[in-house]
């Protein structure tokens, strides 16, 4: 693929913090090359604001790769950009054209503040995972590998859910700003699995009130979750995460409770 | 009893409770559709079949009770999750673009609520303030002889299919079923039902508006 070099003009919402009311700036971002990624020209139009002693665009990232779910913003109202099964960090120019204008803008969700431009703070999914998104293990030297065999097509599925890597793009693209997908994912991902069994009866209840508390949405079935995450995560989750409440309802737990292990 | 309490007050839990009420009332349009075939067999028929569902008074008055608790149920856990889900994205996007959602999905909160103004309208027309109490298939093909009323019914069971087919599709989803084997299906089921229903309502003010039923 032969490179060739790109004129946009970037429409990127700015804000001070969670209380300012934020608004659009108008960058222009030139001689970009196809080659580079989304970030990568992020950095280009940085550079060149604070030579011009302006602050720069703030945005999360981390690895750069695609795997670890820090960066994320909504470009041209698709999250995570243009590029299916794509993180922003992995999208790269050759999926724009020259002169085209590009919006830029934060996950948007109450559960989500905004800490800066296209930053949110998303500790509100970390809070869902430590409500009940772990396993009680004994630490100490690993176990043999093949100590606790596991079919092969329970093992596929459980990677499956176990590919959500945080980044929130689904709360972003849902219409009701809901967590659900999220949830869904990390709450099958070790309700699949025998190591998760031992909190299985609460881990649906405690990750549901918690994902609630946050003041995400309700799902409403439309789908934009699963067609904006960047890892595929299946809407296929969220039915089993629903039986699994429903189970943890209606069995009868005999002292497993939560935290009282 | 405890727990089926906490239930409900999850978001999933009202979705379990609008899925379950929506399916009593999908069960009974069904029915309420079937009977009214009885239209095509005549007045005879039409007002024989009212006449013993009216005889039925514990059957008739326990479907009334509970559709009228399904009801409750749908509208309450839909106007909750809907003030939520509301308050859930702050502030609003500029761009917006969607990806997979469809026509029948986005307008749920308005077919729904037309859906309720339509049932209100049709209990009041046929079975509250009937024009001749006791001659129901008069009251039907008079009733349908005038395009306004004909046009409330025709706008009514539109509204009835969008709202079915994203709810019985949703309810699936939400119930648990989904699986990869038969997801393919569940979307065909839902257009399949909701269209049979549908247009099969539909039938009836369009058939006495062309004169194939008369007096
Ligand atoms: C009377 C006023 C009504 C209102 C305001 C209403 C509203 C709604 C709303 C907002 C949803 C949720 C959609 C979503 O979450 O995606 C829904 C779902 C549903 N509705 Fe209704 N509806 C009404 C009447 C009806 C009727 C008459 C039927 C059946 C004939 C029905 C059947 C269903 C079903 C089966 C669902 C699926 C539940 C689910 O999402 O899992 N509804 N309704
Ligand atoms: S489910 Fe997908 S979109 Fe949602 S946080 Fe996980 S990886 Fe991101
Ligand atoms: S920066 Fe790690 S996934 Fe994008």
């Amino acid at each position: 693929m032969s490179e060739e070099l790109l004129n946009l003009t970037l429409h990127v919402w700015r804000q001070d913090g969670p209380n300012d009311a934020g608004r659009f700036e108008t960058h222009q971002a030139n001689g970009i090359s196809t080659h580079m990624s989304f970030l990568e020209m992020l950095d280009v139009v940085n550079e060149d604001l604070i030579e011009r002693d302006k602050s720069p665009i703030a945005f999360d990232h981390d690895c750069r790769e695609g795997i670890c779910g820090s960066c994320g913003m909504v470009v041209n109202g698709v999250a995570h950009g243009p590029q299916k099964l794509t993180t922003v960090c992995q999208l790269h120019m050759r999926q724009f054209d020259d002169g085209h204008e590009v919006w830029l803008e934060p996950w948007r969700a109450s559960g989500f503040p905004v800490v800066k431009d296209l930053v949110v703070d998303r500790s509100a999914l970390d809070r869902i995972i430590q409500a009940g998104g772990y396993i009680s293990i004994r630490t100490g030297s690993a176990s043999e590998a093949n100590e606790m065999p596991i079919a092969k097509a329970i093992a596929d599925q459980a990677m499956d859910a176990a590919e959500c890597i945080g980044c929130g793009a689904c709360v972003a693209a849902c219409p009701n700003a809901s967590a659900s997908l999220f949830t869904a994912a990390k709450i099958s991902h070790l309700s699949l699995l025998p190591q998760g069994q031992a909190e299985r009866q609460d881990r649906a209840r405690t990750m549901v009130a918690q994902m609630d508390a946050e003041g995400f949405g309700g799902c409403t079935n439309h789908g934009e979750c699963e067609a904006a995450c960047p890892k595929g995560v299946s809407l296929q989750w969220i039915a089993r995460m629903n039986r699994e409440l429903v189970r943890s309802m209606v069995r009868s737990d005999s002292g497993t409770k939560s935290g009282r292990r | 009893m405890q727990r089926a309490l906490t239930l409900h007050q999850t978001t999933i839990g009202k979705k379990v409770v609008m899925a379950l009420s929506g399916l009593i009332i999908v069960g009974f349009v069904i029915g309420h559709f079937l009977g009214n075939l009885n239209l095509y067999r005549g007045q005879e028929a039409l007002d024989d079949y009212a006449h013993l569902l009216q005889s039925l008074t514990p059957v008739l008055w326990g479907t009334r009770l509970l559709l009228l608790f399904a009801f409750g149920a749908h509208i309450v856990s839909a106007f909750s999750l809907w003030s939520r889900n509301m308050k859930a994205r702050g502030s609003r996007y500029k761009k917006h673009q969607d990806m997979a959602t469809d026509y029948a999905a986005r307008t749920m909160y308005w077919s729904g609520p037309i859906l309720l103004l339509f049932v209100v309208y049709h209990l009041l027309h046929f079975t509250i303030l009937p024009e001749h109490p006791g001659e129901v298939y008069r009251n039907v093909v008079e009733g349908f002889q005038n395009p306004w009323i004909a046009g409330v019914y025709i706008t009514g069971n539109i509204a009835l299919g969008f709202h079915l087919f994203h709810g019985i599709f949703s309810a699936a989803q939400t119930l648990g079923a989904n699986h990869p084997r038969y997801n393919a299906y569940r979307r065909d089921a839902a257009i399949a039902i909701s269209a049979a229903i549908t247009l099969g309502n539909l039938s009836f003010p369009i058939s006495v508006l062309a004169g194939f039923v008369t007096l």
